[in-house]
């Protein structure tokens, strides 16, 4: 017979990380995005090394605005990692939205900076086969940083309105997509801002 | 420990069951339904649907190719048909066929209630009926899709393309792919956790096999087409220069999106087919499949071999030498793992008992025609022999011999074979005998002739050509044959329709066959099982016969999960019970979603940002409903007898 044993013994409802459904849904999501990702590099390395100029045309880019807003971003991770863990092991609701507040609002001001930077281009979007993959690679991981930023908000209101029950995976589910999308990041950043320097 | 239930409780069950897990009734219930047999049985419907469409197209071309110099069709005519004719086939019809047949068994065949996702599912359908009447809304207008099916540029690029044509084709495909992402997904998704204790992955059908792979190839392929084709939207609608030579583009840039993703995409139209070969056809040879294990692991070297080959397209594009060399090899190596399931599959009938019934056909039907698509694809990987051949009708032999040969047949096989557990009636033997034979006859002779029609050297994509090259007389052969075929897609219909309504009355397991799914009544109740089946082997219905060991299947076991739309889920490997999972109910969230979608892309069709904005509020709020955390109770329960 069948090894069910497990069967007669209790067993959560739903399950957590994985154990759950939507954690592997989740990580399918992920998966495909980070292919997306793969091909918008693969992108900027073909155009960069079929392009008979410099590559990027006006050089590398500068990094004067760049720079500090990774920083602002990556250190958004930390900031939600510390209210999810206060969050799952003390309940502490408080902790919590303040850690959404504060990586909404880092969240925000990486997009600003990300905007002003775009208005600073010297090229528009129909320059160049550059321009054109600058502004579609930065821009589809800002789309990215706007869909983390709406999650961000709904878990803030779902958290104040106590939806956030322990059956629930959706605040491990928004973090992981957040702590995705800044990952991202270093790889676009990477590829735009450091890896035309060592060439 | 697990035990049999006591039959007069089984009733009881089923009556609660029922009113747990049907689908509310009328129009509500229709646009709401979350079960997968249903959403399997609309996508068998609507992909048999763009067929028939796709094939009425290629009829239309058959008669203007009949004969030289013919003008039946206009040059801009044909090149919409024939590119509507490769769009409709292998994105409309091929992949969601396969949808059809592992949303409707897979539950079933796994031991489960339902998908791991149940809107998820329904989302993916509502989005692939969406998006393939986004690809023809402009068909009757004259402005269809025009640039073939791979589309390449600058060809399709605004200059030389300017109508809307080419945009319907972008973000139509665009719009499919998210169909493909979110159903590969839920496929994933559910063969991780929702099957049967014992269930484990040494025991999961071929089909299972087959389709988890496509659908984790999916998840990594279609990102590149839907990215090549906002890359064209942006060249076509804002002027940026991603393939437009004159700004530092690149056109090759296309084809490698392209076909990074179009090669795994081929694989991803064959293995869940080669999977409903490799479950039915031992059926219908009185045995278990020869080298499960080997088929298995033959599935996913395919697909993985199959990310690495997609430059043999593109051997004409003076590519570097060794580059070539690689693609080339890759491309040969492939043949390995085919070999070994046509290997298998011969095994399987040489040493069974054959019984000849129509599915049979269909099934060995198939496999001479992979061969033959096989060679040819072995021929074609030569980067010599391939820059004669190429673009020319011996690649159209071979592209329809992999793709009728690999999927249609297996595909009518395989509704023939399951069309009884669909809809608890039998497909009339004989009609199905004639159906095979009209069909096998008609596919070769419309398809062998094309490759000596290519070796002679007709170029494909051509509306018409002149007499005196000695393509006519094939051609003629060509057109007859193509009409023979249809009239067996006819006489398949015919007993479609005359069986839903008058064919015998088929019982659970009409075949006698092996697998979970013919242990429950045919239709299956909308619950699946009464209770979670416990799994002791790869063929739970024929244990007592086969008799590998002493432990049985237990199916009509005590684990009910009765106290809501509930199921187990299972740990990934050895299918041990470790949670259970509560499905969502009837809900409108999927089919708003797909509109509120259909209005974005229908927006960035016409480049009008209201529309866009819009549809894409509607989404997020659709979004938000959809993920908004309900109220719960406990966390913990026993499975046995809620």
């Amino acid at each position: 017979m069948a090894d069910v044993a497990a069967t007669a013994t209790n067993l959560p409802l739903e399950g957590k990380g994985l154990r759950s459904a939507s954690w592997w849904g989740m990580l399918c999501l992920i998966a495909t995005e980070a292919f997306l990702f793969v091909y918008l590099i693969f992108s900027y390395a073909y155009l960069g090394a079929q392009s008979p100029g410099r590559w990027p045309p006006t050089g590398p880019p500068s990094m004067l605005l760049a720079g500090p807003d990774t920083i602002v971003l990556l250190a958004s991770s930390f900031v939600l990692l510390w209210g999810v863990r206060a969050f799952d092991r003390r309940r502490a609701g408080g902790v919590l939205r303040i850690a959404l507040a504060i990586t909404f609002f880092m969240g925000v001001v990486f997009v600003a900076v990300q905007g002003l930077e775009w208005r600073n281009k010297p090229f528009g979007f129909d320059a160049s086969s550059y321009s054109a993959i600058y502004f579609t690679m930065t821009g589809i991981h800002m789309v990215h940083v706007a869909v983390g930023l709406v999650i961000l908000a709904a878990l803030f209101v779902w958290s104040l309105l106590g939806r956030l029950g322990s059956r629930h995976q959706h605040l491990m589910l928004g973090a992981l997509y957040w702590h995705f999308v800044d990952a991202v990041w270093i790889v676009v950043f990477t590829t735009i801002y450091l890896v035309p320097r060592l060439s | 420990m697990a035990m049999p239930l006591a039959e007069d409780l089984r009733a009881r069950e089923r009556i609660k069951l029922q009113e747990i897990w049907e689908t509310a009734p009328g129009i509500y219930g229709w646009f709401a339904t979350v079960d997968h047999k249903r959403i399997g049985v609309r996508y068998l419907c609507t992909a048999f649907f763009f067929l028939l469409l796709g094939g009425c197209e290629a009829l239309m071309m058959r008669l203007q190719l009949a004969q030289p110099n013919l003008r039946l069709l206009s040059p801009d005519a044909y090149n919409q048909l024939f590119s509507m004719h490769g769009i409709t086939m292998i994105f409309l019809y091929a992949l969601p066929m396969l949808s059809g047949f592992s949303n409707f068994l897979w539950p079933l065949l796994l031991g489960s209630r339902d998908m791991a996702f149940p809107r998820l599912n329904a989302l993916s359908y509502w989005i692939y009926l969406c998006a393939g009447i986004f690809l023809y809304v402009s068909f009757p207008l004259g402005q269809a899709p025009n640039g073939g099916w791979f589309n390449y540029v600058p060809m399709t690029a605004k200059p030389y393309d300017p109508g809307l044509n080419i945009d319907v084709f972008t973000l139509g495909i665009i719009f499919l792919g998210i169909s493909t992402v979110v159903g590969s997904a839920n496929f994933i998704v559910t063969v991780l956790r929702c099957r049967a204790p014992g269930m484990s992955i040494n025991r999961l059908p071929i089909l299972v096999w087959g389709t988890l792979t496509a659908s984790t190839a999916n998840l990594f392929a279609v990102p590149a087409v839907s990215l090549a084709c906002f890359m064209l939207w942006l060249d076509r609608n804002f002027g940026t220069n991603f393939f437009a030579v004159s700004g530092g583009g690149q056109p090759l840039l296309w084809q490698h999106l392209f076909w990074v993703f179009g090669h795994p995409w081929v694989y991803a139209l064959v293995l869940p087919a080669m999977g409903i070969v490799s479950d039915a056809l031992p059926v219908f040879c009185r045995r278990p499949l020869v080298g499960y294990t080997l088929v298995a692991i033959s599935t996913v070297s395919t697909m993985l071999v199959g990310f690495g080959v997609w430059v043999h397209h593109m051997f004409a594009t003076g590519l570097p030498a060794l580059s070539l060399s690689f693609f080339s090899a890759a491309s040969f190596v492939i043949a390995i793992p085919s070999a070994i399931g046509v290997f298998c599959w011969i095994a399987t009938i040489w040493t069974g008992r054959p019984r000849f019934d129509s599915p049979f056909l269909f099934f060995a039907g198939f496999v001479l025609l992979f061969v033959i698509g096989g060679v040819s694809g072995f021929m074609t990987a030569s980067v010599a022999l391939d820059w004669q051949l190429t673009d020319t009708y011996f690649i159209v032999a071979h592209i329809h011999y992999v793709l009728l040969g690999m999927n249609v047949f297996p595909v009518v096989g395989g509704i023939h074979f399951w069309f009884p557990k669909f809809t608890g009636r039998m497909l009339d033997e004989r009609l199905g005998k004639w159906t095979f034979w009209v069909m096998f006859v008609g596919f070769n002779l419309a398809f062998f002739p094309m490759h000596i029609l290519g070796l002679i050297g007709m170029p494909r994509r051509v509306y018409t050509y002149p007499g005196g090259l000695g393509f006519g007389g094939y051609n003629l052969v060509i057109s007859i044959g193509a009409f023979i075929f249809a009239t067996g897609v006819l006489l398949l219909l015919v007993n479609v329709a005359r069986s839903l309504r008058s064919g015998a009355a088929a019982g659970p397991n009409p075949w006698d066959a092996p697998t979970l799914e013919w242990s429950v009544p045919s239709p299956p109740p909308p619950y699946n099982f009464v209770s979670i089946p416990i799994i002791a082997s790869r063929h739970p219905l024929w244990e007592d016969r086969l008799n590998e060991t002493d432990e049985r299947s237990i199916l009509g076991s005590d684990v009910l999960l009765d106290e809501g739309k509930e199921t187990l889920a299972v740990t990934a490997l050895d299918a041990e019970p470790d949670a259970i999972m509560t499905m969502p109910g009837d809900s409108l969230l999927p089919v708003i979603l797909a509109l509120g979608m259909s209005v974005v892309f229908g927006g960035m069709l016409v480049v009008n940002w209201w529309a866009v904005s819009v549809g894409a509020v509607g989404v997020a709020i659709t979004l938000l409903a959809w993920f908004t955390p309900r109220v719960s109770g406990g966390a913990e329960r026993q499975a046995i007898n809620g």
